[in-house]
């Protein structure tokens, strides 16, 4: 890789231990991947934020990268926390755990970073542009950027996203490069997709099949921001996809070659199969929506459902700090409070300790979570859409 | 069997292989070393000193932290090879200093196989 006299001697440490260790770590990627040179980044986004994800090791070395002073150079947000950063008590986290977390973020903010904790920066004032570089790591964060706004972003590990923002740049290979971005599989959808955790279900059962693969979908007539959140999100949870192309829908579709594929055909029996094989409980003791963060149409829509009504046990719907600011602006807020459910801001049922809380079975519309809660919450899951869901709650 | 550096260093030990890929947030417990993906061909294996081959990763982009994190807790595994190492992998063995070679036919590897690994070389060897 071709480095500039500026960039060797940030290797040799002119510019600090921190720069020089995050630096190597750049080049290394950079390297093993065939990057011909570092591009500058518009905007990063950092992954490995909850304490729940990254423990005393993690915590450790972002306090020893604080400690020596290094700081972005860019517009950087964070990936949810383990807990709502004010609410965090009254929703019964855990105050050791609480401890942890807190000193985490001092971290992040002593970096410079923007402490917004969510998977929806494009939702929450971080918003690049098409064709933009960028160094995002939440994978349903990188596969939005991607996919829906056509900017470009490969698969950082956290510490590499860190890398990125610190140094301002990163390695110009992958995702970055034109021809990395053409579909490799085509994926023909026949089955009529209607809620969003239809497009989670096809997520969820796509990334299953094509792993790490460029899937182009046709077949989809129509799909909303919220729906293509959970069908990517989905899809790199199961498998590894950070980027998709949707015929008609999506910026990078017409230009791509997606002629010539191999192809899987998706009808309604798969989609109903990967519902059956989601749900590995009954009746759930919590129900928690906004896996991606809510947006505020998904917060409307749930508190129009709850208005006047009156919950049997809590339902949560997760988003970010700016989102649940307009939410009660609108009074949604009050009404899902009233009903005994929570908007909670900054984390999400993946990332926080809920089986620590006491609960057991959750109810999921995002075939994210459904495909996390199991291994790493110890959780049964109920997957289906948020009418079947709230109205099971009624 | 000749591959691709990611990550320098030599190690020796049993392999333990897995044919799906592996997502290490979420599929590996960050204090034991075990993988608690339900349904994964490894679940309820720990990963601890064995050479660990899988295809490739998936999953979350905190794995990088916790491959950092079961260095850390001395739960890691000796080694590790691919078929193609992603840069979730790559950034948390590079970080944490855990040899890692891919571009290697790994379907030659069989379970509780003794490996001997040169990373710096790219050489993976059955004994």
């Amino acid at each position: 890789m071709h480095l500039t006299k500026k960039e060797e001697k940030i290797l040799d440490g002119e510019s600090g231990e921190v720069m020089a260790r995050l630096f190597r770590l750049l080049v290394r990627l950079g390297d093993i991947y065939g990057a011909d040179k570092m591009i500058p980044v518009g905007s990063v986004q950092v992954a490995g934020v909850s304490y729940k994800s990254i423990g005393d090791p993690g915590t450790a070395f972002l306090e020893d990268m604080a400690s020596k002073g290094a700081k972005v150079k860019v517009l950087t947000y964070l990936n949810p926390a383990g807990m709502d950063l004010e609410n965090w008590e009254e929703l019964g986290f855990p105050k050791d755990f609480a401890k942890n977390q807190l000193r985490i973020m001092k971290a992040f903010k002593d970096m410079g970073i923007v402490v917004t904790s969510t998977c929806t920066p494009y939702l929450a004032g971080n918003l690049p542009r098409f064709r933009e570089h960028i160094a995002w790591s939440e994978s349903s964060a990188v596969s939005f950027s991607n996919s829906v706004i056509g900017s470009r972003t490969n698969r950082e590990g956290g510490p590499s996203a860190l890398a990125a923002a610190i140094c301002g740049v990163t390695a110009n290979y992958g995702l970055h490069l034109w021809e990395n971005r053409q579909p490799s599989i085509k994926i023909e959808v026949s089955s009529d997709l209607k809620s969003n955790s239809d497009f989670g279900a096809l997520g969820y059962f796509v990334g299953k099949q094509v792993k790490n693969k460029i899937p182009y979908f046709t077949g989809i007539k129509d799909a909303n921001t919220d729906q293509l959140k959970a069908l990517g999100a989905a899809m790199a949870a199961s498998g590894a996809v950070a980027l998709y192309h949707v015929e008609g829908l999506t910026p990078e579709a017409d230009l791509v070659e997606s002629k010539g594929l191999e192809k899987i055909s998706v009808s309604q029996k798969e989609i109903k199969e990967t519902y059956k094989k989601l749900n590995s409980g009954k009746d759930p003791d919590i129900v928690i929506f906004g896996c991606p963060h809510a947006s505020l149409r998904e917060i409307s829509y749930l508190a129009d459902k709850l208005d006047g009504k009156k919950l049997k046990k809590p339902v949560w719907i997760c988003t970010s700090r700016m989102v649940k600011e307009a939410a009660e602006r609108m009074g949604y807020n009050e009404i899902i409070t009233k009903a005994g459910g929570s908007i909670v801001a900054d984390t999400c049922m993946v990332v926080s300790p809920i089986e620590q809380m006491g609960y057991k079975t959750t109810g999921v519309n995002s075939g994210k979570a459904a495909n996390y809660l199991p291994g790493f919450c110890k959780q049964e899951v109920c997957f289906a859409n948020i009418d079947d869901l709230v109205e099971g709650q009624l | 069997m000749k591959g691709r550096m990611i990550s320098p260093g030599k190690a020796k030990g049993k392999a333990i292989v897995s044919t799906e890929p592996i997502g290490f947030y979420g599929g590996i417990d960050i204090n034991t070393g075990i993988v608690i993906e339900k349904g994964h061909p490894l679940e309820g294996k720990s990963v601890k000193d064995k050479i660990l081959v899988f295809p490739c990763g998936k999953g979350s982009t905190v794995g990088s932290y916790v491959i950092y994190g079961i260095k850390k807790n001395n739960v890691a595994p000796a080694a590790i090879v691919n078929k193609e190492t992603e840069t979730i992998v790559a950034t948390g063995v590079i970080l944490a200093g855990i040899p890692c070679i891919d571009q290697i036919d790994i379907d030659k590897i069989k379970d509780g196989d003794e490996l001997e690994i040169d990373a710096d070389d790219g050489n993976v060897k059955i004994l």
